[in-house]
């Protein structure tokens, strides 16, 4: 068993509706644990710890990715100039 | 010593041991140092500052790691010039420039890396880390090699050979990862979690964007004690933005600032607001990577992820962790966000260089172009008390500026020298 944390950002009303998560648990069985999230009417974002084994953990966040959620790390991009 | 009472979360509040952490357990926000202000305030003073060495450890009692044996390889206490040149151009006659290009490794990244490389040895790490673009590979490769410590840098594969150069001279060990920003970045960020290692920007991060308060404690000390009108302000994850902010603070509530009452800190230290601090910070960012002043705009209060495309790469970080708090700080300091057209960062960079003789590396022209659209728009009057900050070195993105290179082309003789001279005609002057 692995855990990774991420955020979603869902960036259109299309994506808001889509039930992501829940589909993350029926389809790549991993057990999905929100801790904080602010949805709006065109946009909103998640934050939430993904357990799973680590290969569904990784097909789980590019068949997130592939429906137009972008997926990031928790603590935003580590990358500096 | 450092007065550090401890870590705490910035969105529960909940508390933390000062230990290398960086994500409360429980909601995911992000951890902050807590202060001891009240020992701080027995100890500190502007004649012990003075004292203190020209660089940013004079200002250890208000930084989270201890001073007595700081991996220093002289970060900080960099010039303030007032810029008379630029200010005439601008209608500007209270102009001021802090050049944190003249930093040893050539950026303010030395300001954070020397607090997270104190900090990692403190805890007993033996491997400095990070993932960048350029500046920050150079200072904490540089970092490590002064204080006898292995370091690890990631970096993205197509980066500019002279920026990887700039990193490899101190000898670290050199991760070229072949992958998009977002790969790179997920990957990373794995890496940080995984690790034996003081990744300075992920378990080191509390301590790290510290750092950044000390362009706040310089600024204030090198005018006299005070606090300028107007900050101008580059932003990539917002941090710096924000520290500098608590900074200008800091002095106020501990009364470090001329004629000013000291102040409770209250609760959250990190939002506090002396009334005597009055200096609206403006924050630049570039047309292709600016997703706080966008949100700014738009009067939101969270900040949407974009894809960074811009010429400025130092500032290109599409996720800033710290923007929501960069935000808010914008809105409780009166200040603004400013988006610089692509074409107008090289004329920002070509601007500072061709007034006051400093050359900056493309985040500086951002905050120069950034800077005469708020003279033009009479956001700032002529003659409030102005400081523009530059944080970076021109040497580092040279090939930004390649077009200034047109020399005049004579042979070896006097009359093919007159010749030339006489159909010169100077450009960008």
């Amino acid at each position: 068993m692995d855990s990774q944390r991420v955020r979603f950002t869902f960036e259109s009303d299309d994506l808001v509706k889509e039930p992501v998560i829940y589909k993350l648990g029926q389809d790549f069985h991993l057990v999905t644990n929100i801790r904080r999230a602010e949805i709006g009417e065109n946009m909103g974002w998640v934050i939430l710890e993904l357990d799973g084994e680590k290969e569904e953990i990784e097909r789980g966040l590019q068949w997130v990715s592939s429906t137009g959620v972008r997926v990031d790390p928790v603590g935003g991009d580590v990358i500096e100039g | 010593m450092a007065y550090v009472s401890g870590l705490r979360c910035r969105e529960c509040s909940r508390e933390y041991p000062a230990e290398a952490l960086n994500v409360c357990d429980f909601c995911f926000g992000p951890l902050e140092v807590d202060y001891d202000y009240d020992a701080i305030s027995q100890v500190i003073s502007k004649d012990n500052i003075s004292k203190g060495p020209l660089s940013i450890w004079r200002y250890q009692d208000l930084l989270p790691a201890s001073g007595e044996t700081p991996v220093d390889i002289m970060a900080g206490y960099t010039p303030l010039i007032k810029a008379n040149n630029l200010g005439k151009r601008l209608g500007l006659n209270n102009l001021y420039i802090k050049n944190d290009s003249v930093n040893p490794s050539y950026s303010f990244k030395d300001r954070v890396v020397s607090v997270a490389a104190t900090k990692a040895l403190e805890f007993g790490f033996e491997t400095l880390s990070c993932a960048s673009t350029g500046n920050l590979a150079c200072s904490v490769a540089a970092h490590a090699a002064r204080a006898g410590m292995k370091s690890v840098v990631f970096i993205p594969s197509d980066l500019e050979r002279g920026k990887i150069i700039g990193a490899a001279v101190y000898a670290p060990t050199l991760v070229s990862v072949d992958g998009n920003y977002d790969e790179v970045n997920r990957l990373c960020s794995e890496v940080g979690d995984n690790y034996p290692w003081a990744f300075v920007n992920i378990n080191m991060r509390p301590y790290y964007a510290e750092g950044s308060k000390t362009l706040g404690y310089e600024v204030a000390e090198q005018l006299g004690w005070r606090v300028p009108d107007h900050a101008i302000v580059p932003s990539a994850s917002g941090a710096m933005f924000t520290k500098i902010w608590k900074g200008f603070n800091e002095l106020a509530c501990l009364g470090l600032l001329d004629g000013v009452d000291s102040m409770p800190f209250g609760e959250d230290q990190n939002t506090v607001h002396h009334p005597a601090v009055v200096t609206k910070m403006h924050m630049t960012q570039a047309e292709g990577c600016s997703p706080i002043v966008t949100a700014w705009k738009e009067g939101q209060s969270h900040v949407m992820p974009v894809k960074p495309n811009s010429v400025a790469k130092s500032l290109a970080i599409g996720n800033p962790a710290d923007g929501i708090y960069a935000l808010r700080v914008i809105k409780n300091s009166g200040g603004s966000g400013t988006i610089v057209p692509e074409p107008e960062v090289v004329e920002g960079i070509k601007l500072l260089a061709q007034t006051e003789g400093i050359f900056t590396e493309t985040a500086g022209g951002v905050v120069i172009s950034g800077l005469k659209k708020l003279a033009e728009s009479g956001a700032i009057k002529p003659d409030e008390l102005t400081v523009a900050y530059i944080t970076g070195n021109g040497l580092k993105t040279q090939e930004a500026v390649e077009e200034v290179v047109n020399p005049l082309s004579v042979k070896p003789t006097l009359s093919s020298f007159e010749e030339a001279l006489s159909n010169f005609s100077p450009v960008g002057r």
